[in-house]
């Protein structure tokens, strides 16, 4: 010690010349190569990376859940370059290889929601945790989507909601982590309006069944804010639990309220059990202030109308996407879904589907896994060629802006696939809000170590 | 002073035992889980918290035989109060864990003087029916208080009046703390597995303590002890609480590992659980219903990672052609729909009743069994139930 004090030596200097240049030029590159592959959770390491597939295989919402995981499947399976590629070729911008991602193989894992939030959660921390998933996509209740999508923000992992339809998913619970291209409660309340006055007129009295949950309320209220506008009353909503099965109770005191609309704010098997008893206790052929009696389903899809069968037919609702739509994408998609699974996919499988391409590709783009550079590259984001027309995925809410498509049951359904028929669609421009109306916060980006 | 202490902490050579190799079981989980694919923090911390809750439940179960089929109530309402606490007060876990366990007792202590009035199956099915009912408070009237389906959640503007107090509001949700120092995943573990032990000693001194006595003489026979001048209604009651400020502190455990309550935790699925796992496990031992929640959580985390991929690794010893049928078979076993069927309208069908008399349209018969048309989608009751849509 006393030594190096009194002057340089050789050696001092030699020694701490290798020091600095170790120091300034080599080590930052290998540190931060280390430090980068730990500096956020489920860094990948090996040949593969894993995706977590979050779905109700249980519970009221089963049927999505379900296809939503064949849809997660058939993504990994192109994402490889298997199968024959989807919408892989359609999809513009994209830098997607069909060699997985960032040249790892893509590799997943699934967990079961039971359509419930705690069980969601453990789902999802043990795909985390356990499995090292990079990335969590599922949805199907917007409960469940908001409680994951939470848990991701806290883990660091990016979440990318499949079915939630909810406005306070990507309105006041809205996540930096969090990413919806689904469409939502508002856009639907936006989108029907229009169908509804032209098929039931301007003087009209709702009557709403809600789910009561995060959903229902916000459909509700969507719903109600626009049928008001077109001069129609609304009567003191009812709010039915989640998975009730039976309605009957709540169907019964329809026809004594004066209400000559009623709106069922029902998803999954509630909608199929609601709409098929509602219709078997013959509320569409009563007269009601003079006009026929009608019953709007605010969001549907061909999995639900499959259920309601002949209970559907006529009936408006609105859907993110059909299988029965003549872009190219649409019809890869379908093409190739149906190769695999024998049916076409259901809007639940499409976004599904998706999200799972918009996420790789978004890694690709930003040459990492590393979440604040996906985020970034997410945000503001338009693209093509998936199905719904040019997509603009906003970087203050994290929503996917796209066409919303106004369909209707149809009265003679061609093949048992054919049961919505596509009568309206609401521009882009039309449904596109401000993000300020819902309020919540995005919250900060930075990488969290699980 | 050093007298009571010193009765306090003594224990029987073989109590003491015990507790030496369960401390050292449940410290060196994360070593011996990982070869069984359990070892990471979120079902460690699971197996800790649900061991805390089937040891509180023993405590009535298995001292007095006093059945409770309502226990999942007090988990809930720990876990509401710990997530309140947090909301309200500080990211703390400390308050949190001492509210959750007072408001838990003062419920276990309302729901017990109703419910201890009766024994046997009627005292279980009281406890049950106020359980349901603070479950269908919870999702219903109560949806200020608990957020309903949607599930009680932290919030970026929760007003933390203690933790505002001292230092300014951080960017992002806060995670629970203990004096200042934030924890989670292997931490979190070990602050429950530590919580975890302490509750075990308790139970220790309360199964070898004259008061466990006499609670077990309740289960033997209570009649004879109310004729020998016991008022045995107070003993049970004082273990009907002492078991639901257990299940309280596993909510609030449950909180504190994850900071959100739903109302499903409440459900009576989750009373008749810690049944299954104190029976599983062996009613009245002490082990026993801790092995027990160990088994049910881990069973219940492994079946529902099951998928296409995982079987067929799983079964990967199997012959080829013969794999197929075998992880065909479980699938379906697994999950009740992998492909789209009509069960659904089935349901649908059956619970509509059947409408007898169009004219009147107020009587409804029994409801019969109806299918739905294959071709039309209509409801129809082949027994010639007659029923039109």
């Amino acid at each position: 010690m006393t030594k190096s004090l009194k002057g340089f030596n050789r050696r001092a200097v030699v020694k701490t010349g290798l020091a600095s240049i170790l120091a300034t030029g080599v080590a930052p590159l290998v540190l931060s190569r280390g430090a980068y592959a730990q500096e956020y959770c489920n860094a990948p390491t090996g040949d593969s990376v894993t995706l977590g597939f979050n779905v109700p295989l249980t519970g009221p919402y089963a049927d999505e859940g379900a296809d939503e995981q064949r849809a997660f499947e058939l993504a990994v399976e192109h994402l490889n370059g298997d199968g024959d590629g989807g919408m892989l070729p359609t999809y513009t911008p994209s830098v997607l290889t069909g060699q997985g991602v960032l040249g790892k193989k893509v590799a997943f894992v699934t967990g079961d929601t039971q359509t419930k939030a705690d069980a969601a959660r453990d789902s999802a921390r043990r795909m985390i945790e356990r499995d090292g998933a990079v990335m969590i996509s599922g949805g199907s209740s917007s409960g469940v989507a908001i409680a994951v999508q939470g848990l991701c923000q806290e883990m660091g992992v990016i979440f990318m909601a499949a079915l939630t339809h909810s406005n306070d998913t990507t309105g006041k619970d809205k996540k930096r982590y969090g990413f919806r291209h689904f469409f939502n409660a508002y856009q639907t309340g936006v989108a029907i309006a229009p169908s509804l006055a032209k098929a039931y007129g301007n003087d009209r009295v709702a009557y709403h069944l809600t789910a009561d949950y995060t959903w229902g309320w916000t459909t509700e209220e969507s719903m109600i804010a626009s049928t008001e506008k077109l001069g129609w009353k609304t009567i003191t909503p009812v709010r039915t639990p989640v998975g009730a099965g039976d309605f009957s109770q709540y169907i019964t005191p329809v026809l004594n309220s004066g209400a000559d609309v009623l709106i069922l704010n029902h998803y999954g098997f509630d909608m199929v059990n609601s709409l098929t008893q509602a219709v078997q206790f013959g509320l569409k052929d009563k007269m009601v202030n003079g006009k026929q009696f009608e019953i709007v389903t605010p969001l549907v899809s061909d999995l639900m109308a499959k259920g309601a069968g002949a209970a559907m037919k006529g009936i408006y609702g609105t859907s993110n996407w059909d299988w029965q739509l003549p872009d190219a994408g649409s019809q890869a998609f379908t093409k190739s879904f149906g190769a695999k699974y024998g049916q076409p996919p259901s809007q639940a499988a499409h976004t599904a589907y998706v999200q799972t391409l918009l996420y790789a590709d978004a890694c690709e783009r930003a040459g990492t896994f590393y979440p604040p550079e996906v985020i970034k590259q997410l945000e503001g984001f338009e693209f093509d060629g998936l199905g719904n027309g040019p997509t603009l995925y906003r970087a203050a809410d994290h929503q996917c802006f796209k066409d919303v498509l106004v369909v209707q049951g149809k009265e003679t359904p061609a093949n048992p696939f054919d049961l919505l028929e596509h009568v309206d669609t609401a521009s882009r421009e039309s449904v596109t809000y401000d993000p300020a109306i819902f309020g919540g916060e995005l919250g900060p980006d930075t990488a969290a170590m699980c | 002073m050093t007298m009571t202490a010193k009765t306090l902490f003594a224990m029987s050579r073989r109590d003491l035992i015990t507790l030496v190799i369960f401390t050292l079981v449940v410290l060196a989980m994360p070593m011996w889980l990982s070869p069984l694919g359990a070892a990471y923090p979120g079902l460690m911390q699971k197996f800790a918290i649900y061991a805390i809750f089937a040891l509180g439940f023993n405590i009535l179960f298995g001292l007095t035989g006093y059945l409770s089929f309502g226990h999942a109530a007090f988990l809930g309402v720990g876990s509401y109060t710990a997530v309140w606490s947090f909301k309200l007060l500080s990211m703390d876990v400390i308050p949190a864990i001492i509210f959750a366990v007072i408001l838990s007792g003062i419920f276990a202590l309302a729901i017990g003087y109703l419910s201890l009035r009766r024994t046997g199956i009627y005292f279980s099915i009281l406890t049950l029916a106020f359980a349901q009912m603070s479950y269908n408070l919870a999702y219903s009237v109560l949806t200020p208080i608990t957020n309903g389906e949607t599930s009680l959640q932290l919030n970026l503007r929760d007003p933390r009046v203690l933790d505002l107090a001292f230092a300014p509001r951080a960017p992002g949700l806060p995670s629970a703390s203990l004096f200042g120092h934030t924890f989670s995943g292997l931490e979190a573990f070990y602050f429950c597995a530590v919580v975890l032990l302490i509750a075990f000693f308790i139970a220790q001194k309360i199964f070898s303590s004259p008061f466990g006595m006499m609670l077990r003489a309740i289960k033997s026979n209570q009649t004879r002890m109310n004729y020998a001048g016991f008022n045995t209604r107070s003993y049970a009651m004082t273990a009907f609480v002492i078991s639901g400020m257990y299940a309280g502190l596993a909510g609030s455990l449950l909180a504190i590992t994850d900071p959100l309550a739903g109302a499903e935790r409440m459900q009576w699925t989750a009373s008749g659980e810690v049944v299954l796992m104190t029976i599983l496990g062996g009613v009245g031992t002490l082990i026993g219903p801790v092995i027990g929640a160990w088994l049910i959580k881990y069973f219940e985390n492994i079946f529902s990672a099951f998928n296409d991929s995982a079987l067929h690794h799983f079964f990967g010893f199997v012959p080829d052609g013969l794999r197929e049928v075998v992880v065909a078979i479980r699938l379906q076993i697994c999950w009740r729909r992998l492909a789209i069927d009509p069960r659904p309208a089935v349901r649908a069908c059956r619970r509509v009743p059947a409408r007898r008399d169009h004219g009147r349209g107020s009587a409804y018969s029994r409801p019969v069994r109806q299918w739905p048309d294959p071709a039309t989608g209509h409801c129809f009751a082949p027994a010639g139930g007659g029923v039109t849509p």
